[in-house]
């Protein structure tokens, strides 16, 4: 046992030097940055990510993501599918915001083929792709505090969490999958009350946002851990092609809900929430102040909302009541037409973006006049803020990539695609 | 940012800052390089040359009066009838200007497209994904390895010509304690309907109707 250098040196202060000694290396001066695996199984990666990164010590010097493992091929899957079957690959990409996937997706047949769409409809629609950008926030800044070390949060937050995909369950059906924005307006006209809970919700929730702020926005530990961390400027921000609240948080006022209004947003009374300091802390703060604002466009969809159709009455778009399929022949066959051939959309090329909770979700449709699409390309919002995990974790500490990933919102169904 | 469009409300999709005099603006400032300029639902979009795509797009982000300067993304799009098969499309953002532009070079399997991740660093995983799914070759691009697929994957995916099941699939062997790959053994064949109205659409013979034009019937 005498004689091992690990052994004699117990209990005193270990220097580098010493370090360097026990190393078996040709001139005994010279350490090799190692490389490690980080994920794709770990709770920090959000999901199957791949980070092969080469440390020094505990310093990254390196960071190389490996995507791809939750592909699935949607964008040639779709290629396959009518216009209509190929929407519910949409809640598939980014699990977390499923209503907000669908969105891109169907105003981007509506542009192709000009199909008009009720006031009712885009109410809805605006309605319910805030409520999914406050479910698509709750998962992202709850999760971000529990990489950190913060426990609470996610455990306060998670009730609303569900309460919002009961509105999503008796909207359509579904918590998850909801498939409910079809082109041409939405699937069904909602339940009776569902409006005044929707209401009643809003009122409870500003409540139970501001004391999970409380909690964290003030901690000291979360603020070790979060401020000063993963900084990105304005312009390396926008080469790195980023967009939502990544990109506010750098300080650049940008928000397609403003700038470039689809559905009912050009109605919508909201402040575009900017950051300063681009950093993990202020992607956290800036979404929020997001979920606030959010809150406000729901309460006014709630209390402007105009009568009308759920959905365009052009039945060469949307299928008829299922009643008035019973007693019209017209009726009938145009929803045999619709959901076995589908509607054929005129040929031509547009890329329609949104605001997702994450950032600029488009799609990219080439239309070639045929019932299903020539090509449908996702522009996933993740896969330009992963791309720049090297950018940004480069001589940071080990423990800070799960909060930089934390507050970039990744999500792998959308990534991967 | 007030956006007085009279267009607002009209639709449900986008509405966008408009863009009166982009188009000469846009033939003077690609000159040559242009080949053709799409207006298209209205959208516009650019074919250049190839050659020149790192130039125009230079142009294209420093021109005070376009400012793209955010590239937003590239994907490729396959039409295997065409001899230069597939179209490399990026899509340009403007922050400042709120205007979107599309910029569609042409290429083969064999002819490289030059990259662009010395202007944009954004480019690099957009061309790998590219190259991945297509097969496109970019010139200058420093890490052009696959991206979304497996690991040893043959094969670009989202070629036309490649089939929607693939060639192989995995599986664990308790065998070997590995994951092996297998050719594809489909249960039951992949089914593909034709629901395309007889009225619109086909571009085939319907059976009998050979004899209207004068065909044997039975052919």
């Amino acid at each position: 046992m005498g004689g091992s250098p690990v052994l004699e040196k117990a209990g005193a202060a270990w220097t580098k030097d010493d370090v360097i000694d026990l190393l078996p290396s040709k001139d005994g001066n010279q350490i090799e940055n190692y490389m490690i695996n980080f994920g794709p199984q770990h709770p920090a990666a959000h999901g199957v990510l791949r980070l092969v990164m080469e440390l020094d010590g505990e310093v990254i010097e390196r960071c190389d993501p490996h995507i791809g493992l939750l592909h699935r091929g949607t964008e040639k899957l779709i290629e396959y599918k009518t216009y209509l079957q190929a929407l519910p690959y949409m809640d598939r990409l980014d699990y977390v915001s499923p209503m907000c996937m669908e969105h891109s997706y169907v105003l981007a047949i509506e542009k192709l083929a000009g199909i008009e769409v009720p006031l009712r409809a885009k109410y809805i629609r605006t309605m319910f792709a805030e409520i999914t950008r406050i479910l698509n926030h709750i998962l992202n800044v709850t999760t971000h505090a529990m990489d950190v070390g913060a426990m609470t949060p996610i455990l306060w937050l998670f009730e609303e969490r569900e309460k919002l995909m009961e509105f999503y369950e008796r909207v359509s059906g579904a918590r998850f999958h909801a498939a409910y924005f079809r082109p041409g307006g939405v699937h069904q006209e909602m339940p009776g009350n569902l409006l005044s809970d929707i209401k009643d919700w809003c009122d409870g929730f500003t409540r139970v946002l501001d004391e999970m702020q409380s909690l964290v926005a003030d901690n000291r530990i979360f603020k070790q851990r979060n401020v000063d961390i993963g900084k990105i400027s304005k312009e390396d921000a926008v080469a790195w092609g980023f967009t939502g609240p990544c990109i506010r948080a750098s300080g650049v006022a940008w928000d397609l809900r403003k700038s470039q209004p689809y559905d009912a947003y050009h109605l919508m009374d909201f402040d575009v929430i900017v950051g300063n300091d681009g950093d993990c802390y202020a992607r956290f703060m800036v979404r929020m102040d997001e979920m606030r604002q959010s809150l406000r466009i729901i309460r006014q969809c709630v209390v402007e909302m105009p009568e009308g159709s759920h959905a365009t009455l052009d039945r060469k778009v949307a299928p008829p009541s299922r009643g008035e399929m019973k007693r019209s022949m017209e009726a009938l066959i145009h929803h045999f037409k619709l959901y076995t051939e589908g509607l054929h959309v005129p040929a031509g090329e547009a890329y329609v973006a949104t605001e997702s909770p994450k950032g600029e979700f488009g799609i990219f449709m080439v239309a070639d006049g045929t019932n299903k699409p020539w090509r449908c390309h996702v522009r996933a919002t993740g896969m330009a803020h992963l791309q720049a995990m090297d950018f940004l974790c480069k001589g940071h500490m080990l423990a800070d990539a799960p909060a930089i990933l934390g507050s970039l919102d990744i999500v792998f169904g959308e990534v991967d695609r | 940012m007030d956006l007085q469009s009279p267009e607002l409300g009209k639709h449900s999709w986008p509405v966008m800052a408009g863009s009166d005099g982009l188009e000469a603006h846009l033939r003077g400032l690609i000159g040559d390089d242009l080949v053709e300029l799409v207006i298209h639902a209205g959208e516009t979009g650019v074919v250049v040359r190839r050659e020149a795509l790192p130039a125009v797009m230079t142009k294209l982000r420093d021109d005070a009066s376009l400012r793209l300067d955010q590239l937003i993304d590239i994907c490729g799009v396959d039409y295997p009838d065409r001899a230069e098969r597939f179209d490399v499309v990026y899509q340009l953002l403007s922050m400042r200007m709120n205007l979107r532009l599309r910029v569609t070079v042409t290429t083969d399997h064999r002819t490289p497209v030059p990259s662009l991740t010395g202007i944009w660093p954004v480019a690099g995983w957009y061309e790998r994904e590219t190259w991945d799914c297509y097969g496109v070759l970019f010139d200058g691009n420093p890490d052009l390895r696959r991206i979304l697929t497996d690991y040893g994957f043959e094969g670009h995916p989202f070629r036309k010509d490649f089939p929607l099941t693939g060639h192989v699939e995995l599986r664990y062997s308790e065998e070997h304690k590995r994951v092996v790959y297998e050719p594809v053994k489909l249960a039951q064949d992949f089914r593909s309907f034709d629901f395309l109205s007889p009225w619109e659409g086909t571009d085939y013979v319907l059976p009998g109707d050979e004899k209207a034009n004068g065909g044997k019937p039975g052919a």
